[in-house]
C-alpha cells in the first residue's frame, strides 16, 4: 500500500524543504503559490459577481417600477453618481452603464475567473500531482493584471460621462461615439484584463503538458483537467483578436481614427472622421472572442460537475473518453461558430448558412457531455449532500439552456427571436443556474481541502433550495417575454411599446407581459436574499465548520484529495505516481468502493 | 518542492517548461497580429476602387530595416550557438550585435514616423490641395516644401502612387495663408485608414521590438549572471527570449511587403 502520502500534518514547517516563513505579504498578497493566488482569485470574482448582481437588481426596479426613485439606494446613487441618478431615479444613460458593466463584470471578472483561474489555480496543480504551477511568478502576474483591471473598470463609473454605456459588446461606432471617458476606461481595462487570461492560459496548459506526475498519461487526467486544458487554448487563441479590437477601438477614440467608422458617418461627438472603417469587422472580431467565451464559461463548470457526479454516484463516469473527445471537439468548432450573433447584420444568407450549419454541429458534442453526465447517474447510489444537488440541478439548468440557444442557432427563427427577453433568458440558463451553480457546487466539494472543515450541510441546501427556486422564477418568465417581443436594453421595460399600443392593433406587449417584469424583479431580489445563507457560510465555516476527519473527506479518487489538508507550499510530501484512471469506484473485489489513482 | 524541468527538458514531451510557454505565447501573438493583418484585409477590400494609397512610405529605408531584423535574427542564434559551445565572450559580442540591430531598427522607424507627423494635406478653398512638409508654421500664414495637387490629380494620385517619392515632381516651396485654408491634417493616424492601419500595426510591431530588446538588454548585463551558477537554465533563456525575436523579425518580413511594397 503507498498511501504514505496521506496523512493528516497537523503542524506545518515539518518537512525538511519546506521554505522560511514567509512575511504576511508575501505569503497572501503578493504569493506565488498556486493556492493562494486560488484562493486570491475565487474571492475577488465572487466580490465581482456581487457587483455585477448588484447593478442588476436596481435595473431591475427600473425595469419593473420605470421613473420611481430607487428604494434604499436611490439617495446613495445621486449622491455617488450625480445627475444620472437625480432624485435617485435611474435614467436612460445610467441603465445603459450599468447594463454594460453587469455583462462585462459578470463575465470578465466574475464567471471567467472564478472557474478557470480560481478553480484552475487551486485545483490543477493537485489533481495533476504537480507541486505548483509551471511559472508561479507569471500566476502571480496574471492575478495582478486582473486586479488592476478589475479597478480601473470599477474607478470608470465616476468619470465624466459614468461607465461604458454600450453594451458588453460595445459595437462601434455607438461605443466610440457617446461622449463617455467609460469606454476609454472600459478598453484599457479589457486589455488588461485579456493580459491576465493570457498569462494564465500559457500558465495551464505548460503546467498540464509538462508537470504531470509519473504514470499521469493524457487519458488518466480527471476530466476537470480536461476541460481546464480546452479552456486554456480557448483563451489563448480567442482572446487576442479582442485586443486587437480593442485596440483599434481605443485608436478610434483617442487618434481619431476610423476603423469602425464608415465614410459619411457624421455624428456632433465624433467631429472630423477620415471614415472608410467597417462596423461589421468590429462584430466580426468581438464575436470571435464573444462565442469562444462561452464555451470558457461553460467548460471549466462540466468539468467540476463531472468531478462530483463521480464522486457521489460511487461509480465510474459513463463514457469518459467520449467527454473527452467532445470537449475537445467543442474547443475546435467553437471557433467556427461567432457570426450566428450576427445574422441581422445583413452579411449575407450564404455566410448565414454556413455559421447556421457550424452552430447546430457543435451542439452535437454538448449534447454528448449532457448524456454521459446523465447516464453516470444510472444505477448509482447517489449522495445528496450540497455539492451533489448544485450539480445534479446544474444538468437541467444547461439542458434548458442549450436547448432554447437552437432557435436562436438558426437564422430563421433567430430574426424573430434576436434582441429579445428571450435571448436573456437563453445565455442566463447557461451562465447562471448553469455554471453558476457549478461553481457553487465546486465551492462546497473542495471547500474541506482548503480550510480542513465542511461548509455546513443544512445552510447549504437552504441556499441550494432557494437559489433554485427564485433562479427559474427569474428566467422563466423571460422566454415568454421574448416570444411576445419584448424587447432587451430598455430602461422601462419595454413600457413604452405597451403604450403604444392603440386599440385595434396587434403586436404591442400585452399587460400581462408588463406585469411580469414585477414578478421577476421580486424573485431577483429574493434570489440575492437567498445568497446570505451562502455568504455567511462561507465565512462561518472558516472557523467554525465540522472539522474533517482524513484528508480524503469525499473518500474521492483523484490526487487533490491525497495531499495533506490544507496543503502546504509544495502540495504533497512526496511525489505521487499514477497507477491508475481518475474515476476508479466501486471496483469489483476491492475492500473500498473507490481506489485512489495513486493505489498500486 | 522544487518545479521540475524548468532547465532540464521533460523525457516523454522533449522540452522544459520555458519553451512549451514561449511557443504557446507565440501562438497567442500570431492571432493579435493575424487579427491586425485581416482588419487590413477587409479595410483594403472595402475601400472604394482606386482609393488605397499607394507609395506614401520610403521603400527604401523599409527594406534597411528588414535587413537589420534579418541580421539581429542570425546573430540571436549565434549568442545561443556560443552559449552551447561555451563561449560566454561571444555570446556578449553576438547579443550586442542583436542590440545594436534593434537600436537602428527603432531609430529609422521614428524617422519615418516623424516624416508623417511633418507631412501635410492643405485644402484650399479655391479647390486646390498642397501636399508637403511643413517648413514653418505662423499665426497667419503656412510654408511648406511640396506640390499642388489638383482635385483630380489627387484622385488620381492613389492609382500613380504618391508623387513625393518619384524624382521628376519638383518640391518647391508653397506658402498659404491661414485664410485660404479650408481644411489641413498631417499624415497621422486620422488621416485615412491607410495610415490608421499603419500606425497600428508598426506601432504594435515596435512595441514589441522594444519589449524584446529590453529581455534581451537584461539578459546580456545584468541577467548574465546567471550564466556563472546555472549555465543551462541562461542558455535556455536566451533560447527563449531569442525564439521571441525571431517572431518578431517574422511579423516584420509580413509586415513589410504588405505595407510598403503591395
Amino acid at each position: 500500500m503507498s498511501n504514505a502520502t496521506s496523512h493528516a500534518v497537523p503542524h506545518a514547517g515539518v518537512h525538511a524543504d519546506h521554505h522560511e516563513e514567509l512575511g504576511f505579504f508575501r505569503k497572501y498578497v503578493f504569493s506565488t503559490d498556486h493556492k493562494v493566488i486560488g484562493i486570491q482569485y475565487g474571492i475577488t470574482s465572487l466580490i465581482f459577481l456581487f457587483i455585477g448582481f448588484s447593478l442588476m437588481m436596481m435595473m431591475r426596479w427600473s425595469i419593473a417600477y420605470p421613473g420611481k426613485a430607487v428604494p434604499l439606494v436611490g439617495p446613495l446613487l445621486e449622491k455617488v453618481l450625480g445627475d444620472v441618478a437625480a432624485k435617485g431615479v435611474i435614467s436612460g444613460d445610467l441603465y445603459n452603464s450599468f447594463g454594460a458593466m453587469h455583462g462585462t463584470i459578470m463575465i470578465f471578472l466574475g464567471i471567467v475567473p472564478l472557474a478557470f483561474a480560481a478553480f484552475g489555480n487551486f485545483v490543477v496543480p493537485l489533481q495533476i500531482g504537480a507541486p505548483d504551477m509551471a511559472f508561479p511568478r507569471i500566476n502571480m502576474a496574471s492575478y495582478q493584471a486582473y486586479f488592476v483591471g478589475g479597478i480601473v473598470m470599477l474607478v470608470s463609473f465616476f468619470v465624466p460621462g459614468g461607465a461604458a454605456q454600450a453594451g458588453w459588446t460595445s459595437y462601434s461606432p455607438l461605443a466610440t461615439s457617446i461622449p463617455t471617458q467609460g469606454q476609454t476606461y472600459w478598453l484599457i481595462g479589457m486589455v488588461l484584463l485579456i493580459t491576465s487570461s493570457l498569462l494564465g492560459a500559457v500558465n495551464f496548459l505548460a503546467t498540464i503538458i509538462q508537470l504531470r506526475a509519473p504514470g499521469m498519461t493524457w487519458m488518466r487526467l480527471p476530466f476537470f483537467v480536461w476541460a481546464q486544458f480546452v479552456t486554456g487554448f480557448l483563451l489563448l487563441l480567442a482572446f487576442p483578436p479582442l485586443e486587437a479590437a480593442g485596440i483599434m477601438q481605443l485608436m478610434d477614440k483617442v487618434a481619431h481614427t476610423s476603423f469602425f467608422l464608415p465614410t459619411g458617418l457624421q455624428l456632433t461627438s465624433l467631429g472630423h472622421i477620415s471614415g472608410g472603417g467597417s462596423p461589421l469587422l468590429w462584430q466580426h472580431l468581438f464575436w470571435f472572442l464573444g462565442h469562444p467565451e462561452v464555451y470558457v464559461l461553460i467548460l471549466p463548470a462540466m468539468g467540476i460537475v463531472c468531478e462530483i457526479i463521480a464522486n457521489n454516484t460511487r461509480k465510474p463516469i459513463w463514457g469518459y473518453k467520449s467527454l473527452v473527445y467532445s470537449s475537445l471537439v467543442i474547443g475546435f468548432v467553437s471557433f467556427i461558430v461567432w457570426a450566428h450573433h450576427m445574422y441581422m447584420t445583413g452579411m449575407g444568407m450564404k455566410i448565414s448558412t454556413f455559421f447556421q450549419t457550424t452552430t447546430m454541429i457543435i451542439s452535437i458534442p454538448s449534447v454528448i457531455i449532457l448524456t454521459c453526465l446523465f447516464l453516470s447517474l444510472w444505477g448509482g447510489s447517489i449522495r445528496f449532500n450540497t455539492p451533489m444537488l448544485f450539480a445534479l440541478a446544474f444538468l437541467p439548468m444547461f439542458g434548458i439552456g442549450g436547448l432554447t440557444g437552437l432557435p436562436l442557432g438558426f437564422n430563421y427563427s433567430d430574426i424573430h427571436l434576436h434582441d429579445t427577453y428571450y435571448v436573456i433568458a437563453h445565455f442566463h440558463y447557461v451562465v447562471a443556474p448553469g455554471t453558476i451553480f457549478g461553481l457553487f457546487a465546486g465551492i462546497y466539494y473542495w471547500y474541506p481541502k482548503m480550510t480542513g472543515r465542511f461548509m455546513s450541510e443544512f445552510w447549504g441546501k437552504v441556499h441550494f433550495a432557494t437559489s433554485f427556486v427564485f433562479m427559474n422564477l427569474v428566467f422563466q418568465p423571460m422566454f415568454a417575454q421574448g416570444m411576445a417581443g419584448m424587447l432587451r436594453r430598455m430602461v422601462d421595460g419595454g413600457a413604452n411599446y405597451a403604450t403604444a399600443n392603440t386599440p385595434g392593433t396587434t403586436g404591442g406587449l400585452s399587460d400581462t407581459m408588463i406585469h411580469t417584469n414585477q414578478t421577476i424583479s421580486m424573485a431577483a431580489w429574493c434570489l440575492a436574499l437567498a445568497q446570505v445563507p451562502f455568504i455567511i457560510n462561507f465565512f462561518l465555516s472558516i472557523k467554525r465548520g465540522k472539522k474533517v476527519e482524513s484528508d480524503n473527506p469525499w473518500q474521492a479518487t483523484t490526487l487533490e484529495w491525497q495531499t495533506p489538508t490544507p496543503p502546504p507550499h509544495g502540495n504533497f510530501v512526496k511525489t505521487p505516481i499514477v497507477h491508475r484512471g481518475p474515476y476508479e469506484y466501486s471496483v469489483p473485489g476491492r475492500s473500498k468502493d473507490f481506489t485512489p489513482q495513486t493505489e498500486a | 518542492m522544487e518545479i521540475p524541468y524548468t532547465a532540464e527538458s521533460r523525457p516523454d514531451t522533449g522540452l522544459y517548461n520555458a519553451k512549451v510557454g514561449i511557443w504557446l505565447f507565440l501562438a497567442s501573438e500570431v492571432m493579435l497580429f493575424g487579427a491586425l493583418f485581416s482588419t487590413y484585409i477587409l479595410l483594403r477590400v472595402g475601400a472604394d476602387p482606386g482609393k488605397w494609397p499607394h507609395g506614401l512610405l520610403n521603400v527604401n529605408l523599409g527594406m534597411i530595416n528588414t535587413i537589420v531584423l534579418i541580421c539581429s535574427s542570425i546573430t540571436v542564434v549565434m549568442a545561443w550557438a556560443s552559449l552551447k559551445l561555451n563561449n560566454f565572450g561571444k555570446f556578449k559580442m553576438f547579443q550586442a550585435i542583436t542590440l545594436l540591430c534593434a537600436v537602428i531598427f527603432v531609430g529609422i522607424k521614428s524617422y519615418e514616423y516623424h516624416d508623417k507627423f511633418t507631412h501635410y494635406e492643405i485644402q484650399l478653398k479655391d479647390g486646390r490641395v498642397v501636399d508637403g512638409h511643413m517648413k514653418e508654421q505662423t499665426k497667419d500664414q503656412v510654408t511648406v516644401s511640396g506640390h499642388y495637387l489638383h482635385t483630380e490629380e489627387a484622385g488620381a494620385e492613389a492609382k500613380e502612387g504618391h508623387s513625393h517619392q518619384t524624382a521628376e515632381v519638383k518640391h518647391e516651396e508653397i506658402t498659404v495663408k491661414r485664410d485660404d485654408i479650408k481644411y489641413m491634417e498631417n499624415y497621422g493616424p486620422w488621416h485615412n485608414t491607410y495610415m490608421a492601419i499603419y500606425f497600428t500595426l508598426t506601432g504594435l510591431h515596435a512595441l514589441h521590438v522594444i519589449g524584446g530588446a529590453l529581455v534581451i538588454g537584461f539578459l546580456w548585463g545584468p541577467g548574465s549572471k546567471m550564466w556563472r551558477t546555472e549555465p543551462e537554465r541562461f542558455t535556455n533563456r536566451i533560447e527563449v527570449s531569442g525564439l521571441f525575436w525571431h517572431f518578431v523579425d517574422l511579423v516584420w518580413i509580413f509586415l513589410f511587403p504588405v505595407l510598403y511594397l503591395l
